[in-house]
């Protein structure tokens, strides 16, 4: 196929040229292990700190050891959760959110059949945290709240740092999942007084494979995995080496690129205003100002959402889908379901997530091309009216 | 991404025989957008039997559009009694296969060529319910009689082939019990007529009160608990059996059972088919 216009950047990134080429050295001659005691393994050692420095400083933390490496998100997030109640073993409850990402949510399952209370905060039809269903939640019992910056569907962003504040004072240990906010708004531990924050590198323009989980100083954690001392014991294994400096050049250009994030903005919005006036049968999914500005979630109703992709992927566009069909799930995703989206459109849900290397060319490509396809679907679908234009009727 | 064949993707990308055809003399319509497909098909028939015409409206994903415009391809030209013995088998080799997830889209298929063929022979059809039986899966509205047909044409061996095949299972999974019940059923007849006797005879006070108080703690409090639910026993007396319920069946889309059914459903099953449940506010 010739090139892509890749809107599915939520899902992952394009590794940055810079990025490789950071990273490059590190998979051919400079192959040492951190650990040595020679300076061809030392070396490498010293390119790792810096490394984490610079990761530290994409978070807002204070000191570089407070950066743990991890293999991905998930594994942070687990990490993050296991490790935590772990330490607090008398502790029986968990709160997290009903729209967490499966690394949280799945994990959370697991530990409710094993035992512990979870409770999932609900949101709002927009996909907004209910605050105040969390605060009452929180009891003497409760081991640590997790809660994601961002969501992965909506973009919806969470009011982490009311989270933090109000957990605080309690001293109940706070994890921010912050897989999807990375790069997209700043970040900055401190300001959300979690203890714990997970990043991961695919994400930002980093490969995938390679994430971070943010440990503020003295927090207490145990780990989940048993070794050598790498990661001060937190995470043993040999380190990823390319894949810890890709990931921090990748944080360095995250944060410049910081700087012009309205542009992408200004793209995502073009899609989203043209594509809602476009069709009679769209609707935004999520709040549409507490959003990071690369996401937009449009419900197109009466039409379902894995058509639309392959549709697209025909085009040469690739995006998103919460629907059914496209996760092999048979229920339409868990996030817009608790939201309350209506079956009409929540299969028929299309998730466009932009990148700063999305161009203005590809945006009006896409504008371009969707009213075929939708107009296309509407056509062969029988709740369609095709002589009055609009939807049928539906008795559910 | 899913695997699919050449053929599946020349029918969804060029789907054939789109549309309602007017003066149609038949049409059925199976599915629906709760569930994320549906198919409308629509067929005229001349006096010797033959299908002149078919055309449809589908509300799916991929390899539902496939599996609409093939079995439209399969039949037009055909008489009405070849046309009967059309399975989903048949619209799968079509196909040249359809990933296992999606098989559920050339029984959506079959299941409206079957709607309209029993239109067209005057019986009548009723949606679900009272036509075919009893309703299993509450989330799809997958009833008995498709479940037991499905898994006898496609030799069906486990409660995934059943997901896959009718989506039954695939949402709260609180049916998952029955289709196992089904399968072992199907599997093996006499076994079922067994269990049918046990739960027939009458059972002492004491006894019952044993089995309700297992069937809640071992199969019904677990499954709410999935969905952050939870029952509690407060008393029985005779078959009359009070509960406190606490949470909802979130996971449930569509659920038209609320929690009392379910609870009662599930004692009916497992204790006596005449329980009664009341729910303690
Ligand atoms: C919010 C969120 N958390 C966690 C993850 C998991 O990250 P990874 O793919 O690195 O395991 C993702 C990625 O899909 C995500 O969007
Ligand atoms: S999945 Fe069958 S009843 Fe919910």
């Amino acid at each position: 196929m010739e090139r892509v216009v890749y809107l599915d950047n939520n899902a992952t990134t394009m590794v940055a040229p810079e990025v490789v080429d950071a990273m490059l050295p590190y998979l051919s001659g400079k192959y040492g292990n951190p650990s040595s005691i020679h300076s061809f393994g030392g070396d490498v050692g010293a390119d790792i700190a810096q490394a984490r420095e610079k990761i530290a400083r994409f978070v807002g933390a204070d000191h570089d050891y407070e950066i743990v490496i991890t293999g991905s998100g998930t594994e942070s997030d687990n990490l993050a959760i296991l490790g935590s109640i772990a330490y607090y073993k008398d502790k029986r409850h968990i709160i997290t959110s009903r729209v967490e990402h499966p690394a949280v949510i799945s994990l959370c399952k697991k530990l409710e059949r094993d035992g512990y209370r979870i409770t999932y905060v609900p949101v709002d039809a927009k996909g907004n945290l209910d605050l105040a269903y969390l605060k009452e939640s929180v009891d003497d019992d409760t081991a640590i709240v997790s809660i994601m910056y961002a969501n992965n569907e909506t973009g919806v962003i969470f009011p982490v740092e009311e989270i933090g504040e109000f957990l605080k004072e309690k001293g109940i240990p706070f994890h921010v999942d912050a897989v999807q906010a990375a790069g997209k708004i700043p970040i900055d531990v401190n300001k959300i007084n979690c203890r714990l924050l997970t990043i991961s590198g695919h994400k930002f323009h980093a490969p995938k494979g390679i994430g971070a989980l943010y440990v503020r100083r003295g927090t207490r954690l145990r780990p989940v995995l048993y070794g050598g001392h790498q990661e001060k014991g937190r995470r043993p294994g040999t380190e990823n080496v390319a894949g810890i400096i890709g990931m921090a050049k990748a944080a360095e250009l995250a944060m410049e690129h910081l700087a012009n994030i309205d542009e992408m903005k200004r793209l995502r919005d073009k899609l989203e205003e043209g594509l809602l006036s476009a069709f009679k049968n769209a609707s935004l999914n999520g709040d549409k100002e507490k959003r990071v500005p690369n996401t937009s979630n449009i419900g197109f109703e009466f039409i379902e959402g894995e058509a639309i992709l392959l549709y697209l992927d025909a085009k040469g566009i690739a995006a998103s889908s919460g629907s059914a069909c496209s996760s092999g799930s048979l229920e339409p995703s868990h996030v817009l379901r608790a939201m309350g989206v209506p079956f009409t459109s929540a299969h028929g849900s299309i998730r466009f997530s932009l990148s700063r290397y999305t161009t203005e060319e590809e945006i009006d490509y896409t504008l371009k091309t969707m009213p075929e396809i939708v107009n296309r679907l509407l056509t062969i679908s029988p709740y369609w009216d095709n002589e009055k234009q609009e939807g049928k009727p539906i008795n559910l | 991404m899913w695997d699919y064949t050449d053929k599946v993707k020349e029918l969804y990308t060029n789907p054939k025989n789109v549309g309602k055809i007017d003066d149609a003399d038949v049409v059925a319509e199976v599915g629906s957008i709760v569930c994320g497909d549906a198919l409308k098909l629509y067929l005229k028939i001349d006096d010797n039997d033959i299908i002149t015409d078919a055309k449809f409206e589908t509300f799916g994903c991929g390899s539902a559009i496939a599996s609409s415009s093939a079995l439209t391809e399969m039949i037009v030209g055909k008489n009405v009694k070849e046309v009967e013995k059309i399975t989903n088998q048949d619209i799968v080799k079509y196909l040249g296969g359809l990933p296992e997830e999606k098989m559920h889209c050339s029984v959506m298929g079959h299941e409206a060529l079957e709607k309209a063929l029993k239109q067209l022979k005057g019986e009548k059809v009723e949606d679900h319910v009272d036509e075919e039986g009893e309703i299993i899966c509450h989330c799809f509205g997958v009833t008995d009689d498709l479940i037991r047909r499905v898994i006898r044409e496609n030799n069906l061996k486990t409660v995934e082939d059943i997901t896959n095949y009718t989506k039954a299972g695939g949402a709260c999974g609180s049916c998952i019990p029955k289709l196992e019940d089904i399968l072992e059923e199907e599997a093996a007849k006499p076994a079922s007529d067994k269990k049918k006797e046990e739960t027939k005879k009458p059972l002492t006070n004491i006894r019952r009160m044993q089995l309700v108080e297992e069937t809640i703690t071992n199969v019904i409090r677990p499954i709410l608990q999935e969905d952050r639910g939870d029952i509690e026993l407060v008393d029985i007396d005779g078959k009359n059996v009070y509960v406190a319920l606490r949470g909802s069946c979130s996971n449930c889309m569509v659920s038209n059972v609320t929690l009392k059914n379910l609870v009662e459903a599930k004692l009916r099953e497992y204790v006596e088919n005449d329980i009664v449940v009341h729910e303690i506010k």
